[in-house]
């Protein structure tokens, strides 16, 4: 395969519009560090608490340790708010910013990235006060009628402002590259840039009439009542595209970043815009797979999404086979050889690169456990059990958080201009908190088909199983290692940050292709994004259509209720 | 666009794959009869108690062999919180909420419905062994949520 590979000629390069040396204005640069520190910063008190509930599965109640924590809920409230849309939203804000950046070559609107860094402090602000004062122990899901403070849901809602203020910053960014450059093709790392953002902009409308129209009145006292599977339904119409929002980021660099540490190449220019186009149509039209075992939804939208989630795996599988293969071109060219061979000759020691290979093979159980929650009748089994938390932690938890980790150890050097402190030691930090979410996986995964369920104080609950006692010991177990492992990350960026060796002269990787985009036929129409947001529109409104026309308006008043 | 061989093999397979499952998961559905919650109707949740079957829970034999169990979800209690039936009979599950979200799921069984205040919620199951299973609240409904269960006795 490798053969097949042609070098690029540097004029022209299809991936980013200017191959040659690229940088940003410093201020761009100071606000996309304080993105990625204000993600880490919320991991690591996320972490904290995580610590605390793995421990809590084995029976281990630490939480009277905990000044200022009044129960197990407001800490997993904070854990999931923290990791789940803190760290991965302000990542995305500016590690997609600087990839759109990169892939144009031209500066963003600075006017829009102050807005964006902003908005995102103000609403980890008000989220927090909400948090940490017990106002808002409802969790990152918040299903109603449990009612948090008013402050907790503008909170996260600005949070969601601050992605739509980034997208919108990238879209301006395309529409002068595309002033400046007519008719030519979209540059491919803008392209996933702008892919990523348009179909979170189209999914964050569902969670947004929830919290804007519905919960923010209601919880000031406007309104009287909320009808509570109705504001289910909004929540999953954009959380499961979340789920997406949070893995996209990822792909940008697996694709297009991770097989140039590996001296690899991306083999198909059309088919990486495919997949994202593939995630703009389908990521949304899936939510009921979060709600088989809702009443008050019929069983033929069920059906319905559970289709299309099947079909929102395809790009997943597309994926699977581009990088991997992007991977092989690097492991053969550096004498790789056999079958699986390439494999173990890919740079290990590089850790932004380990630290992206490890978190893609904890994907493939991702994958694996995400298809069988969105398998219909099987969901039966395993739905609200420690499974589900099981399996997230390997995506989100795992492919993702592991990846921003990878990204940040090429990227804050980069934006810093200070070297990466303790190479080793982050190659190891990879491994242990990979070894630790295989451990602690294994536990939830195996205690969920036990029956286990989530979301539970477990060393409180007055009911148990024998079988969920070793379960629990594993969770602990490999919850305390990939603590470690979190931890030891921190060390490292903090370091960095202030002790790295300085070094200006560094560069953003970019992964060239061995195919060089299109100049004629269909596929330039790829670049048609209004046409594939409009397909989105419609295949939304067919899935979700039936149900919208029956819940609205919705016939069910139910006031608040603050059992916390 | 050239696609490599190996490439449209691999998609091939994936697409040969998912439609496989997909496969399964109807005939499991339609050809088995296991079917998820649906939409049942709907009621006032301040008036729960005062509303049909839900104004007397508890088991009830509907006709010979098949059962009815209601069950009201509420912070943080199922009512009634055990219920005896019979090994064999087709147990039909109905519940509801008077109050928040509350998860009703049987460990060591596809009893799994959400109780959703508004909504009334309805599964059918048979018990093929006797013996003890736990009914568990499994979605965070305040400060009590992990005190919430309940028990079946299968006889």
């Amino acid at each position: 395969m490798s053969t097949t590979v042609a070098t690029l000629p540097a004029v022209g390069n299809p991936v980013v519009h200017d191959p040659s040396g690229f940088d940003l204005p410093r201020s761009h640069k100071a606000l996309i560090r304080w993105h990625v520190y204000i993600a880490f910063a919320a991991m690591g008190i996320a972490v904290v608490h995580g610590l605390a509930q793995a421990l809590s599965y084995a029976n281990i109640d630490v939480f009277g340790w905990f000044p200022g924590l009044k129960t197990y809920y407001q800490g997993l409230t904070i854990h999931g708010v923290f990791n789940g849309l803190v760290l991965t939203f302000a990542f995305a804000n500016g590690f997609v910013s600087l990839a759109a950046a990169r892939g144009f070559s031209r500066p963003l609107n600075t006017g829009l990235l102050h807005a964006a860094f902003w908005t995102l402090i103000g609403g980890v602000a008000l989220a927090s006060f909400a948090m940490f004062t017990g106002r808002s122990s409802v969790l990152y899901t918040f299903y109603a009628p449990l009612q948090g403070h008013w402050t907790y849901y503008l909170g996260l809602a600005l949070l969601v402002v601050s992605t739509w203020l980034t997208g919108l910053n990238i879209f301006v960014t395309l529409r002068a590259w595309r002033r400046d450059n007519p008719g030519e093709r979209v540059p491919l790392l803008g392209y996933v840039s702008v892919a990523t953002y348009a179909m979170w902009l189209l999914a964050s409308i569902g969670v947004t009439v929830e919290v804007v129209v519905f919960l923010l009145p209601w919880s000031l006292g406007l309104t009287s009542g909320v009808d509570p599977l109705v504001m289910r339904s909004l929540f999953w119409f954009s959380g499961h595209p979340l789920v997406y929002f949070w893995l996209l980021p990822a792909y940008i660099s697996w694709y297009m970043m991770v097989p140039k540490h590996a001296e690899g190449r991306l083999l198909s220019d059309s088919m990486t815009r495919i997949v994202f186009i593939l995630f703009m149509l389908l990521s949304i039209p899936t939510g009921f797979h979060h709600q088989f075992t809702d009443p008050g939804i019929g069983t033929g939208m069920k059906v319905i999404h559970m289709i299309m989630t099947f079909g929102v795996f395809f790009p997943s599988l597309v994926t699977a086979f581009s990088v991997v293969s992007a991977l092989e071109v690097g492991g053969r060219r550096r004498g790789g050889r056999g079958v699986v061979g390439w494999f173990f000759k890919l740079p290990w020691r590089e850790p932004a690169l380990t630290a992206q290979l490890l978190a893609m093979l904890v994907f493939v159980l991702g994958g694996v456990t995400g298809l069988i929650n969105a398998s219909y009748s099987v969901n039966q089994v395993i739905h609200n059990t420690t499974w589900v938390p099981g399996h997230f932690h390997l995506t989100v938890g795992t492919a993702v958080a592991l990846t921003f980790i990878g990204i940040t150890y090429w990227m804050i050097p980069w934006l810093k201009g200070r070297e990466l402190w303790g190479r080793g030691l982050a190659v190891a930090q990879s491994w242990i908190y990979f070894i630790g979410v295989l451990i602690f996986s294994r536990g939830m995964i195996s205690g969920g088909l036990e029956g286990l369920p989530r979301r539970t104080f477990r060393a409180a609950a007055p009911y148990t199983k024998e079988t969920w006692d070793l379960a629990g010991v594993w969770t602990a177990v490999g919850g305390t290692l990939m603590f470690l492992g979190a931890a030891l990350f921190l060390l490292i960026l903090f370091m960095t940050v202030f002790f790295g060796k300085r070094n200006e002269r560094q560069e953003i990787p970019f992964t060239e292709t061995a195919q060089i985009p299109a100049r004629t036929g269909w596929e330039t129409k790829l670049d048609r994004f209004g046409w594939y947001v409009a397909a989105a529109v419609v295949l939304i409104l067919l899935a979700y259509g039936p149900y919208l026309i029956t819940a609205f308006p919705p016939a069910i008043s139910v006031p608040g209720f603050k059992l916390f | 666009m050239q696609i490599h061989r190996y490439e449209k093999a691999f998609l091939g397979i994936s697409v040969v794959l998912l439609i496989g499952f997909m496969g399964a998961l109807f005939y499991s559905a339609f050809g088995m009869g296991i079917m998820l919650p649906t939409d049942e109707g709907q009621i006032d949740p301040a008036a729960v108690r005062t509303t049909p079957p839900f104004d007397s829970p508890g088991v009830r034999e509907t006709a010979p062999g098949k059962y009815e169990v209601v069950m009201i979800g509420q912070a943080w209690a199922f009512v009634p919180n055990e219920v005896r039936v019979p090994a064999g009979a087709e147990v039909t599950f109905v519940g509801t909420s008077t109050d928040v979200l509350h998860g009703f799921g049987i460990e060591g069984t596809r009893v799994n419905m959400m109780l959703v205040p508004g909504q009334i919620s309805r599964l059918t199951y048979t018990f093929a062994q006797p013996g003890e299973h736990l009914i568990i609240c499994h979605e965070f409904c305040g400060l009590g949520h992990h005190v919430m269960y309940g028990k079946v006795i299968v006889e």
